[in-house]
C-alpha cells in the first residue's frame, strides 16, 4: 500500500471519484490548471479534462450557489473553498439553502454537495488563514460535518462525503496536511510516511460517516478530539503520563454518541479539546451531551481546552493554540479531581 | 421532436501556459493621447466608450500628450517617482526578509506602484482610502514612516497593530488608510458607506477604494457599485487589473466578455479604463473622478490596467501556471521607468540623479530594517506584551476574557 500524506490521500479520493462517476466534478478558486493552493487537486484537470476540474471566479456565494444548481440537475459537485476563513460570503447559500433544500421540499429536491475547505491554525496565517469555524456548521440543521485526522481516514471519509446524498462540510486540518503535527512547534514534524495511518489503499474505499475512532485505548480519562488536536492529545497523554482513551470523532454531526458514552462510562472522566474559540464551540455541545448521557458515571467535572475567545492573533500563534501542555494539564486536573 | 444540438460547457483558458512563448498582441494599446477627456460632469451614458478604450498620457518617448495630460508641476512628479522607488525598494527588502525567516509572509506590488502612489497626490489629505493588500505605495506616498510599516511586518513590540495581523495588513487612521482585511472585497461597500456619511454630514471629503480584478467576482464589488449609484456616493472605485488572481487569469473573473471598467455601465456610473503603468494617466483619471465626486456627481469606476510582475505572495510560485518570461513582453512597460523617462524628457532628471535616488531609497530601507530588527523579528526579540492579545476584542475586557488572560499567563 502506498504511503501518502494527507494532500495525496485527498487527491487520490478525488481521482477515484472522478474516474468512477461522471457526475462528479470539481471547481473552486485556483483548483484547475494550478491544482489548488495546497495542491489537493494537482493533476486532476490534466487527467480528467477541463470540465471535470476547473477554476471558479473568486466568489464563494457563487461557488456554493452554482454547486446547488448543479446538484439539483444530478451532478455531485465537490467544491473547494480556498480557506475556511473565506467561506462566509457563501454562508447564506449554505445555511438558508444547501442545508434545508431536502427539508423544505419534503425530499422533492436534494443536494449532494461536498464543500472541502482547509481550516485551523498553526501556520502563522494570522486571523484570516487560521480559523476553525466548525461550530458554525454543526449548529445548522441539515449539514453533515466531517474532519479527518490522517491520510487513510481522509480518503475514505471524502469518498463517503461525495457519495452522500446530503451536503457535507469537509474540513481539512491544514496543519497536518504534511505530517501529524502534535503541537510541539519547536520540533520538526515527522512526515506522514512514518505514521501507520499514512497507508492508503489505491482506488475506492469508504470510511463511514458518523463513526468515531478510538485511536488510543485507556482507562483513566476519555479525550474527545478531532483534526490536528488528535495528535496533540496523543502527545499530551504521553507527557502527562495519563492512561487516556483518545477518541477521534471524525464526523461531528451526526456525532457518534455510542462510542463517546461507552468510553466515558468506562473512564468516568472527560476532556474535550479543540482549536476553535471556547465559547459556543463544538466542545460545549459535547460537554452537554456527556453530562446528559453519562452524568451518573462522571467522577470529575468535564474539562474543556480550546482557543481563546479572541481572533487568531498572528504573533501569539503558540500562546493561542491549545498545545500539548494545556491539554496535558486538563487531563491531570480531570484525573486528580 | 425538436432538433436540438448538444450544449457544451465553456471553461475560459489563458492564452499561454508555462513552456509557451507569451506575447500580448491581443491587448489593444492605443497611442497615448488619443482618448479625449470629457468634462468631469459628463453624463455617464454619453461616455461609455471610455470603459473600452485605454487612457494613456505618456508616450514611448516620455512626452505627456493629449487632453488627459494633467499638467502637474515637476516637484510633484519627482515626489511621485520617489514614492514608487521607495515602495519598490521596500518590497524587495521585505520579500528577502520573508525568505530569511524573519517575517512570516509578504506581498509585493512590483510593477503596480503607480496604481497606488498617484492617488496620494490626486486625493486630499483627509480623503479616506479603503485599500486592498497591494496598496503599500499609497501609505508610502502619504508619508507614513517605513519604520512603522516594517514593525507591522515584523509583528514586534513597536507594531502599530500589536502583532495581530499578517504582514502587510497595515492600518493608519492618521493617514486615511483603512485597516486591511484578509477577506477579499469587503472594503468596497465600506468605502461607499464612508462616502455616503461624508455626504450625509454635508462635508467635502471623498473616499477611494481598491480591489483586484479577481475580486470583482465577489458580491461585495457589486453591492458597492449599486449603493454608490443609488446614493450618488462621492467615491472612486478602483479595479486594479493586474491580469492574474493567484493562478487564475482575468478571464476567470469575467474579463473575456467585457472590460472591468464596463461593469460601471449597467449601474449608470462612468467607467474609465486607464493605463495603470502610466503615473500621469492614473493621476489624471483620479483627478477627473475626484472633481466629479466633489461636485456631488457621484462615483466613478476606474480600471487600472497593469501587470503583476511577481508572484501573488511569498507562498506562490507563478512558474507553475504562467510563462516565466510573460512579464517581459507586457506592452505597458514599467511605471518607474516611464516616469523617469518623462522627467528626463522634460530636462528635469538624469540617469545619474535616478541612480543616486535609488541608492538613497535602498539605503533608507536597509537602515530602517536594522533599527526594526534590533527591536524584534519573528524569530525573537521584543513582542507586544502577551496580555494585549485579549484587548480590543471589545472596548472593555469582559470577565471571560480576563479569566482567559490569567490562564494564558498574560
Ligand atoms: C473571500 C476571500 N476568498 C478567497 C481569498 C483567497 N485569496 C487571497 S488573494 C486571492 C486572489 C486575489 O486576486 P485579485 O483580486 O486579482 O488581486 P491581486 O492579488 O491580483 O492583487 C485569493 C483567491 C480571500 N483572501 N478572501
Amino acid at each position: 500500500m502506498p504511503a501518502m500524506n494527507m494532500i495525496q490521500a485527498l487527491n487520490s479520493a478525488l481521482d477515484a471519484m472522478l474516474e468512477r462517476d461522471p457526475n462528479v466534478l470539481i471547481f473552486g478558486e485556483d483548483v484547475g490548471y494550478f491544482g489548488g493552493v495546497f495542491r489537493v487537486t494537482d493533476g486532476l484537470q490534466k487527467k480528467h479534462g477541463v470540465t471535470r476540474c476547473f477554476d471558479s471566479p473568486i466568489g464563494e456565494a457563487g461557488i456554493i450557489g452554482a454547486a446547488i444548481g448543479m446538484s439539483v440537475y444530478g451532478l455531485r459537485p465537490v467544491v473547494e473553498i480556498q480557506f475556511a476563513d473565506y467561506i462566509y460570503p457563501g454562508y447564506d447559500q449554505i445555511v438558508s439553502e444547501m442545508a434545508r433544500i431536502r427539508y423544505r421540499s419534503a425530499g422533492d429536491f436534494f443536494v449532494p454537495i461536498t464543500i472541502r475547505t482547509p481550516y485551523g491554525g498553526g501556520i502563522f496565517g494570522g486571523q484570516t488563514h487560521s480559523q476553525s469555524p466548525e461550530a458554525l456548521f454543526t449548529h445548522v440543521a441539515g449539514l453533515t460535518t466531517v474532519i479527518p485526522s490522517n491520510p487513510h481516514d481522509a480518503k475514505g471519509l471524502l469518498i463517503s462525503a461525495i457519495e452522500s446524498d446530503d451536503p457535507v462540510i469537509f474540513l481539512e486540518p491544514k496543519r497536518i496536511y504534511n505530517g501529524p503535527f502534535d503541537g510541539h512547534h519547536e520540533k520538526p514534524v515527522e512526515p506522514w510516511p512514518k505514521h501507520p495511518m499514512s497507508e492508503v489503499p489505491e482506488g475506492h474505499y469508504t470510511i463511514p460517516l458518523g463513526k468515531a475512532a478510538v485511536v488510543r485505548e485507556g482507562a483513566d480519562v476519555t479525550v474527545l478530539v478531532y483534526g490536528t488536536m488528535v495528535h496533540v492529545a496523543l502527545a499530551a497523554a504521553k507527557e502527562a503520563g495519563v492512561d487516556a482513551e483518545v477518541i477521534d470523532l471524525r464526523t461531528l454531526i451526526p456525532v457518534d454518541i455510542g462510542t463517546i458514552v461507552a468510553s466515558v462510562e468506562k473512564t468516568g472522566r472527560c476532556v474535550i479539546a479543540h482549536e476553535a474559540t471556547l465559547t459556543s464551540g463544538f466542545g460545549a455541545e459535547l460537554c452537554a451531551l456527556v453530562q446528559e448521557h453519562c452524568f451518573y458515571h462522571l467522577e470529575a467535572p468535564i474539562e474543556r481546552v480550546a482557543g481563546w475567545d479572541t481572533p487568531y492573533p498572528h504573533i501569539f500563534e503558540w500562546d493561542y493554540f491549545p498545545g500539548p501542555k494545556r491539554v496535558a494539564d486538563a487531563m491531570r486536573r480531570a484525573v486528580e479531581a | 421532436m425538436r432538433n436540438r444540438s448538444s450544449l457544451s460547457l465553456h471553461i475560459p483558458q489563458p492564452k499561454y501556459r508555462p513552456g509557451e512563448k507569451a506575447e500580448f498582441s491581443y491587448v489593444n494599446v492605443p497611442k497615448a493621447g488619443t482618448v479625449e477627456r470629457p468634462p468631469s460632469d459628463a453624463k455617464a451614458q454619453n461616455i461609455t466608450s471610455l470603459a473600452y478604450s485605454l487612457i494613456r498620457v505618456l508616450d514611448d518617448e516620455g512626452n505627456a500628450v493629449g487632453s488627459w495630460d494633467p499638467k502637474v508641476n515637476v516637484e510633484m512628479l519627482r515626489k511621485g517617482l520617489r514614492a514608487m522607488m521607495l515602495t519598490r525598494a521596500y518590497d524587495d527588502r521585505m520579500y528577502r526578509a520573508q525568505r530569511q525567516g524573519k517575517i512570516s509572509f509578504y506581498m509585493k506590488s512590483t510593477g503596480e506602484e503607480a496604481t497606488s502612489a498617484a492617488y496620494a497626490f490626486a486625493l486630499e489629505r483627509d480623503d479616506m482610502c479603503f485599500p486592498s493588500y497591494r496598496q503599500q505605495g499609497l501609505l508610502i506616498a502619504r508619508g507614513y514612516p517605513v519604520f512603522e510599516m516594517m514593525c507591522q511586518c515584523y509583528s514586534n513590540a513597536r507594531d502599530p497593530v500589536k502583532g495581530r495581523q499578517l504582514p502587510i495588513m497595515y492600518s493608519s487612521r492618521e493617514n486615511g488608510f483603512f485597516t486591511i482585511s484578509g477577506n477579499l472585497g469587503t472594503q468596497f461597500p465600506q468605502a461607499v458607506g464612508w462616502a455616503m456619511a461624508s455626504a450625509y454630514k454635508g462635508d467635502d471629503r471623498i473616499a477611494a477604494a481598491w480591489i483586484g480584478e479577481g475580486t470583482t467576482a465577489e458580491g461585495d464589488f457589486h453591492h458597492a457599485l449599486n449603493f454608490a449609484s443609488i446614493y450618488r456616493a462621492p467615491v472612486i472605485l478602483n479595479v486594479v487589473n493586474n491580469q492574474w488572481a493567484i493562478s487564475s487569469f482575468q478571464g476567470i473573473a469575467g474579463g473575456e466578455q467585457a472590460t472591468f471598467a464596463a461593469r460601471a455601465i449597467g449601474y449608470g456610473l462612468p467607467g474609465l479604463r486607464v493605463d495603470g503603468n502610466d503615473f500621469l494617466a492614473v493621476y489624471a483619471a483620479a483627478q477627473w473622478a475626484s472633481e466629479r465626486a466633489r461636485a456631488n456627481q457621484g462615483a466613478t469606476l476606474i480600471e487600472l490596467y497593469t501587470y503583476r510582475v511577481e508572484g501573488h505572495s511569498t507562498s506562490d510560485d507563478p512558474g507553475r501556471y504562467r510563462p516565466a518570461d510573460e512579464g517581459k513582453s507586457w506592452p505597458l512597460g514599467d511605471p518607474i521607468e516611464r516616469l523617469k523617462r518623462h522627467l528626463i524628457a522634460l530636462g528635469e532628471w538624469s540617469e545619474a540623479r535616478h541612480d543616486a535616488l535609488n541608492t538613497e531609497m535602498v539605503e533608507l530601507v536597509r537602515e530602517t530594517q536594522r533599527e526594526v530588527e534590533a527591536i524584534g523579528t519573528m524569530e525573537g526579540g521584543a513582542r507586544p506584551p502577551l496580555g494585549t492579545m485579549f484587548e480590543d476584542v471589545f472596548k472593555e475586557v469582559p470577565w471571560h476574557l480576563r479569566r482567559q488572560r490569567e490562564q494564558a499567563g498574560g
